[in-house]
């Protein structure tokens, strides 16, 4: 019987130890030899954490990483904004029976690649594009604005393309929470800011707090976004990695950055947590 | 025993007839345009191979077959100044074999120039495939005064330019400074002295920027619209242009085009060599050449394709450039990796100023 439950373990746990190791801890351990090798003074390989401290060395870098990440936070924020007065209508007002379908229409934007999306508000909001030339005719502005290729517009679209990431926790979790709660609170005397930060939000803060994290996850990693709809100014952390790899064919210095970002935002997210005095394994169950 | 045996036997010809299969088809790693449909049928009828086509550019390019040390592909197309310091340090390509190009369909003097260039050690590793330059794409109708690369920099036509966050544009606004940082290729830290004040002024005019294109495509669309009017771009982009609306067209900049050579290259582990060959004596074949030329514009390295050539395209080179013109074209010379690096933060630093 015990061996039977040992080969069984075997058997189902090897796919799983395959798909970690060979895809997810061999290419890491190779990113971090290849970040940690250089060359000496002359010429010849060498061992070095150069890579490392050019970083802290050169106030461009983590500039863009500061930026990245103070972005990605107010992503987050924004996202949540956004989702939860949604997710709150789907669960809570309206009737049971169209829950589902509205999630499914909460979803159905994300069936076509970010790249079709993303493509999809620059022709909205370009200058020879949708919205401007509706205005126009519309008589309200003269000549078109240029609303693509700033910082809002590229906040924007990171909230559009994580939204859904945020509202399907907090779905669920604002899906489990009993009515009677709110309706006891109504009846005891408590106002509706009460009510909402005394009862709903302590009782949805594991799906905020899982959410919260693949969104920040999600924007901080983004590459497609900011480049394509920040444009002139949107450096992101991602784009400098991509420019080290392709454009200068600097490797080490690129897993190294890689590595950094692995290991600053694993820091942002263990310090949100500690101060929300969240634990990540209740969060994500 | 016996079923794993059988298991083996199956994978063994199933890799065996995988590899047989690659081997009829010639896998090109290129840039967008250089293949027309056109011709990929005509070659596939005449050889029977089947032809895969990857798009791609030059830091992509070296790129990928770095990363797979020369395989995956039978045959590439880089620019011939990116050659022989990649090869030099990565060795991401074999040594081409000129016994089997037809040299006489090939302009003389571009051959022996590319060979010369892509030299590394006793060897030399490319082809001459077209030429261009870049310069500037303007709409002469709504920014007739722009005519050098400065005018990238100028506040008359604030929110109307674009250009590429890439080496040509520093380069090009340098020669415009009046300085020759091909002659200071040698010299890094000249070099990034120049770069330095290059980078220093293209920040302070960053505000009229509208945005640094990435997609040759998709900087045509916005020349064509009318959002921008002066943008640095490739000499076959503006005259894609002048076809469609006359007032837009390739203007040569006052300090010099910027010429480059795009070429044959083939890849250390390419499968279907004989394959590459064949396809590089099909693309310079004159009247392949001109099929090619009349559908991108880009001038081609074939030497009698031009009896082949529709004669709107004939005459843009006539238009753009003056004999004088031709002679200031600025030909890249071959770049170091160093050279790279360097310009490559000072990008970084241009594109994070606010």
């Amino acid at each position: 019987m015990k061996n039977y439950f040992r080969l069984g373990l075997l058997i189902f746990l090897t796919p799983v130890l395959l798909w970690l190791v060979l895809l997810i801890v061999i290419p890491h351990i190779e990113l971090l030899l290849m970040s940690l090798k250089g060359t000496d003074d002359y010429g010849n390989p060498a061992w070095t954490f150069s890579h490392y401290a050019t970083f802290f060395n050169e106030k461009i870098y983590w500039y863009t990483f500061v930026r990245t990440a103070v972005y990605a936070l107010a992503t987050t924020f924004l996202t949540f904004l956004v989702t939860f007065p949604v997710a709150f209508y789907i669960t809570k007002i309206v009737s049971k029976k169209f829950t589902g379908f509205l999630t499914i229409l909460l979803l159905m934007p994300f069936w076509v690649s970010e790249l079709v999306r993303v493509y999809g508000w620059m022709i909205l909001l370009r200058e020879s594009g949708v919205i401007n030339h509706i205005l126009i005719s519309l008589g309200i502005i003269n000549t078109p604005i240029e609303m693509l290729y700033n910082d809002v517009t590229m906040m924007m679209g990171l909230v559009y393309t994580s939204m859904l990431f945020m509202a399907v926790p907090l779905i669920s979790s604002l899906e489990g929470m009993d009515d009677s709660l709110i309706e006891a609170a109504h009846d005891l005397g408590a106002s509706p800011p009460t009510i909402f930060f005394k009862i709903i939000i302590p009782y949805a803060s594991h799906g905020i707090t899982s959410g919260a994290i693949v969104v920040f996850m999600l924007a901080l990693g983004n590459y497609l976004t900011p480049t394509l709809m920040g444009g002139k100014n949107s450096l992101w952390f991602t784009e400098q990695i991509y420019n080290e790899f392709i454009a200068s064919f600097n490797w080490n210095q690129g897993a190294a950055f890689g590595f950094l970002l692995l290991l600053l935002s694993s820091f942002i997210i263990w310090a949100g947590l500690k101060l929300t005095r969240q634990e990540l394994g209740r969060a994500l169950s | 025993m016996k079923r794993m045996l059988a298991a083996a036997t199956i994978a063994f010809i199933g890799f065996a007839a995988t590899s047989a299969q690659s081997a009829e088809t010639l896998k090109i790693l290129t840039w967008k345009g250089y293949a027309p449909q056109e011709l990929v049928d005509k070659f596939e009828k005449e050889t029977g191979m089947k032809v895969e086509l990857t798009y791609t550019n030059n830091e992509e390019m070296i790129a990928k077959l770095r990363a797979t040390r020369g395989a995956g592909f039978d045959l590439a197309q880089p620019s011939q100044d990116r050659i022989s310091s990649v090869q030099a340090e990565f060795k991401i390509y074999q040594p081409m074999d000129y016994s089997k190009i037809n040299g006489d369909q090939i302009i003389g003097s571009m051959l022996d120039a590319v060979k010369k260039n892509t030299k590394v050690g006793d060897d030399s590793y490319g082809v001459p495939f077209c030429y261009g330059t870049s310069g500037l794409i303007v709409n002469k109708k709504l920014a007739p005064e722009a005519n050098d690369y400065t005018a990238l920099l100028d506040k008359t036509y604030e929110g109307r330019i674009s250009y590429r966050l890439k080496r040509p544009t520093l380069i090009g606004l340098a020669f415009a400074m009046g300085d020759d940082p091909f002659a200071k290729y040698g010299d890094p830290t000249a070099y990034k002295a120049l770069m330095d004040s290059v980078a220093g002024k293209m920040i302070e005019a960053k505000p009229y920027v509208k945005n640094y294109w990435s997609n040759g495509d998709a900087l045509l669309e916005m020349v064509r619209s009318g959002e921008v009017t002066v943008a640095m771009g490739w000499d076959n982009g503006g005259w894609k242009l002048h076809g469609e609306n006359p007032d837009i067209d390739f203007v040569a900049p006052k300090s010099g085009a910027l010429g480059w050579i795009d070429t044959f290259a083939i890849p250390a582990k390419a499968k279907n060599i004989e394959g590459a060959y064949e396809w590089i004596n099909f693309m310079l074949k004159p009247e392949n050449a001109a099929v090619f030329t009349n559908a991108e514009k880009y001038a081609t390295a074939s030497k009698g394709a031009g009896e082949f050539l529709d004669k709107e395209v004939a005459g843009n080179i006539t238009r753009s450039f003056t004999e004088a013109d031709i002679d200031n074209i600025k030909w890249y010379p071959p770049v170091g990796a160093d050279i790279e690096q360097l310009e490559g933060k000072i990008l970084d630093t241009v594109k994070a100023a606010n």
